[in-house]
């Protein structure tokens, strides 16, 4: 099992220079000038030659390329054109809260969906299971903004002054503070060296729970929930349909017609012998709900406020600022490589034939 | 304490001919969109202690489910509609769930034809075989690994410390087989159902699994009912037959004379079928024609469509009415209006 996830690693390696170079060609090749959508249409020509040598943009790209791995591979991954700060920076701000609203979004959706499949599954074709798949149905359907928008109002505007309200909007309730832990534990860290501490920190609700800030904690994490909601309905649907349908398949197999005659109750013979054999498929599509989770993070953060990536990212973009393109979409390919790397490695956790290979 | 047990067994059973499973009138049927499969249509037989059943017939005449019902795993849109099956003079077909998960892998035990994929590919295969232990006798005591072992030194599987953390997929079919009968073994049961124990295995492989199986009974004493279409493997094996034709038993009679003297026409087809030394036959091709569809039973004889006696004797009957089950001879049962008077 280690050694197979060694093997995964070392393929990952290749992968990521890949990504590292589609990346900043990318940037390259989108149309538009930089130095003036960043500057104005007004800019002269001076100023933006000046502008071009300041951020390398005269170098021919091959130098640029040697550069920009250069410094990558050292953590630097430039400094904005638009903010003027090192996009390090802005990663430890806005990063955080979207890998926040994404794992509590997909947690929403694992701890809901498969449980919602095994039932659909154990009671296959009754009314149970019908009014799942209709729900499920309905649920992959619904468009994230709606979605969000109906939550916020139902919960954050028709449920107001009553147990029941949610926050809307935000990452915690005006005025609330929560210390960060580096502080609290007395850990004397500036400059580089609070790029990491910096981005746990900004994980509210892991911070919180860092530090033992129980009320912290309790409002960053009902802050959440709408979000999560919104983000989250999508994949617990598709979740929901993968489970039930792969148990279902499963539950035909020949070993579960052992595990019968062995004796089993039927809730041991589906949790014990379908599941762990069912959940396959399922965990391949959950890696992939979270790559599609991203697009949906864009519209959700708009709707709840929440600066995350996927504002910023829509911000560059737009305005050509280069670097936090560049460094944004190589930190999201990164993730999704380790993603792939854990998909894989649960993968062959749950079937001894894979781990062979 | 197995003394104690066999003590009482032959407390509650002092007569020899008390047979432990007795099926009467066993109806199986699926009920699809196509209509009714009278997958099993009104099978009767018994099974005495030690003793080895065959049930021979083609393939799709109802052995499996025979089994299945037996055991009540039939699956949906299958269905048990009527019969009697008493085990050890109790009607399983009036016990709770509870009280079948109860007997199922204790008292009745089943293997399957295809042993590789009647393991589960996830688990090993020691932890599979202990399962049965630990549903059957986990409340009373505690299960130990070393257990798994001797279970499969028990079915001759070699290096057995090594086995027990194989998955399946790390063994052949022949090995993956003794695990299956190891695992009904493991609690000792009255009845083992071995539904084609061999068919998937080459031939080496297949006597080796056989003499397994009868090495077991004798040691064990339990019944056998061994389910499979070849002919020869019966006689080799049962001490008494059941032929199957079409959802219901056409003949029954001790092996021997069975071999000796086949009165059903199908019987007689099945037999004049087993391979010659070195003359390779197609048992499917030596009678003609099909299995009539279980969902439209011709209404006489269901072998009618087939048989080359009735046309020979020219019975009328045959088409008309379904012959019944008659003692022909001594012990010796057929199902056949060539046996059967038509006043009777
Ligand atoms: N789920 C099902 N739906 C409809 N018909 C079924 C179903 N399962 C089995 N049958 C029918 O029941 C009949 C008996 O099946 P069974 O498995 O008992 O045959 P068998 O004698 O064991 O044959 P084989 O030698 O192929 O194992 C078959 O003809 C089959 O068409
Ligand atoms: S009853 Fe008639 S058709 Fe049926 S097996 Fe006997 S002779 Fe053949
Ligand atoms: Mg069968």
């Amino acid at each position: 099992m280690a050694g197979f996830v060694a093997r995964r690693l070392t393929l990952a390696v290749p992968v990521l220079l890949g990504i590292v170079f589609v990346t900043f060609a990318l940037a390259r090749l989108l149309p538009g000038d930089p130095c003036r959508s960043t500057l104005g249409e007004k800019a002269t020509d001076e100023v933006c030659d000046a502008f071009n040598e300041r951020y390398g943009l005269n170098d021919p790209i091959p130098e640029q390329f040697r550069i920009y791995l250069r410094d990558a591979l050292n953590g630097n991954l430039g400094d904005s054109i638009k903010f003027g700060r090192p996009v390090t920076e802005l990663m430890v701000e806005r990063l955080p809260v979207t890998v926040e609203l994404s794992v509590y979004a997909m947690l929403f959706a694992v701890v809901i969906g498969i449980p919602l499949g095994i039932i659909s599954a154990y009671y296959h074709n009754s009314s149970i299971d019908v009014g799942t798949m209709i729900g499920a149905n309905i649920g992959v359907s619904m468009p994230v903004f709606w979605l969000g928008l109906m939550l916020s109002y139902f919960f954050g505007v028709m449920l107001k002054d009553t147990p029941l309200w949610l926050p809307p909007s935000g990452r915690l309730t005006a005025g609330t503070t929560i210390q960060p832990f580096y502080e609290v534990w007395g850990l004397d860290v500036n400059g580089d060296a609070l790029t990491l501490p910096g981005f746990i920190a900004n994980i509210n609700t892991l911070n919180a729970a860092l530090v033992g800030d129980w009320a912290g904690l309790r409002d960053a994490l009902r802050h959440m929930i709408l979000p999560a909601m919104a983000l989250g309905t999508i994949p617990l649907s598709i979740i929901a349909r993968m489970t039930r349908s792969s148990l279902l398949e499963v539950l035909g197999l020949n070993y579960i017609r052992t595990a019968r005659a062995k004796g089993a109750r039927e809730l041991v013979v589906v949790l014990r012998h379908g599941l762990r054999n069912a959940l396959l498929p399922v965990v391949t599509i959950i890696g992939l709900q979270l790559g599609t989770l991203l697009s949906g993070a864009v519209l959700t953060e708009t709707i709840f406020g929440l600066s995350g990536v996927g504002r910023i990212l829509y911000d560059s973009i737009t305005g050509r600022d280069y670097t936090v393109v560049q460094a944004f979409t190589l930190i999201i390919a990164v993730i999704f490589v380790f993603i792939n790397l854990i998909v894989d490695s649960l993968y062959a956790y749950l079937d001894p034939r894979i781990r062979l290979e | 304490m197995a003394a104690l047990k066999d003590t009482n067994r032959q407390n509650k059973q002092p007569a020899d001919d008390q047979p432990l499973l007795e099926v009467t009138d066993l109806r199986t049927y699926f009920f699809t969109r196509e209509g009714t499969v009278k997958a099993v249509d009104g099978v009767s037989l018994t099974v005495k202690r030690g003793e080895i059943r065959g049930i021979v017939g083609e393939s799709g005449c109802g052995k499996s489910m025979t089994a299945m019902s037996i055991l009540r795993l039939v699956d949906k849109p299958g269905k048990i509609v009527s019969g009697e099956i008493l085990f050890k003079g109790k009607n399983l077909l009036e016990n709770s769930t509870r009280e079948m998960t109860a007997l199922r892998g204790k008292q009745i035990s089943i293997i399957f034809q295809e042993p590789k994929s009647s393991l589960n590919p996830v688990l090993k295969v020691g932890s599979q075989l202990l399962e049965v232990l630990r549903i059957h006798q986990g409340s009373k005591r505690k299960i130990n690994r070393d257990e798994a072992v001797s279970l499969l030194r028990d079915v001759g599987i070699p290096d057995p410390q090594m086995r027990v953390s194989n998955y399946p997929h790390e063994m052949s079919g022949g090995m993956a087989q003794r695990v299956m009968i190891a695992m009904g073994m493991a609690c000792e049961p009255d009845l083992l159902i071995a539904d084609e124990p061999t068919t998937a295995l080459d031939v080496t492989i297949q006597a080796q699994v056989l003499d397994l199986i009868r090495n077991l009974r004798d040691e064990y004493g339990m019944a056998v009912m061994l389910i499979t279409h070849n002919m020869g493997i019966v006689a080799e094996m049962a001490d008494i037959v059941t032929v199957m034709y079409a959802g219901t038993a056409v003949e029954e009679a001790r092996t021997d004379d069975l071999f000796e003297a086949p009165l059903h026409p199908y019987t007689q087809g099945l037999i004049a079928s087993i391979p010659v030394m070195g003359k390779v036959k197609d048992r499917l091709e030596v009678i003609p024609g099909m299995v009539p569809s279980l969902i439209d039973m011709p209404p006489g004889c269901r072998f009618a469509p087939r048989c080359v006696a009735r046309v020979k004797h020219q019975l009328q009957q045959c088409e008309v009415e379904e012959p019944h089950m008659i003692e022909a001879k001594p012990n010796h049962y057929v199902r056949c209006w060539l046996y059967e008077s038509e006043e009777s």
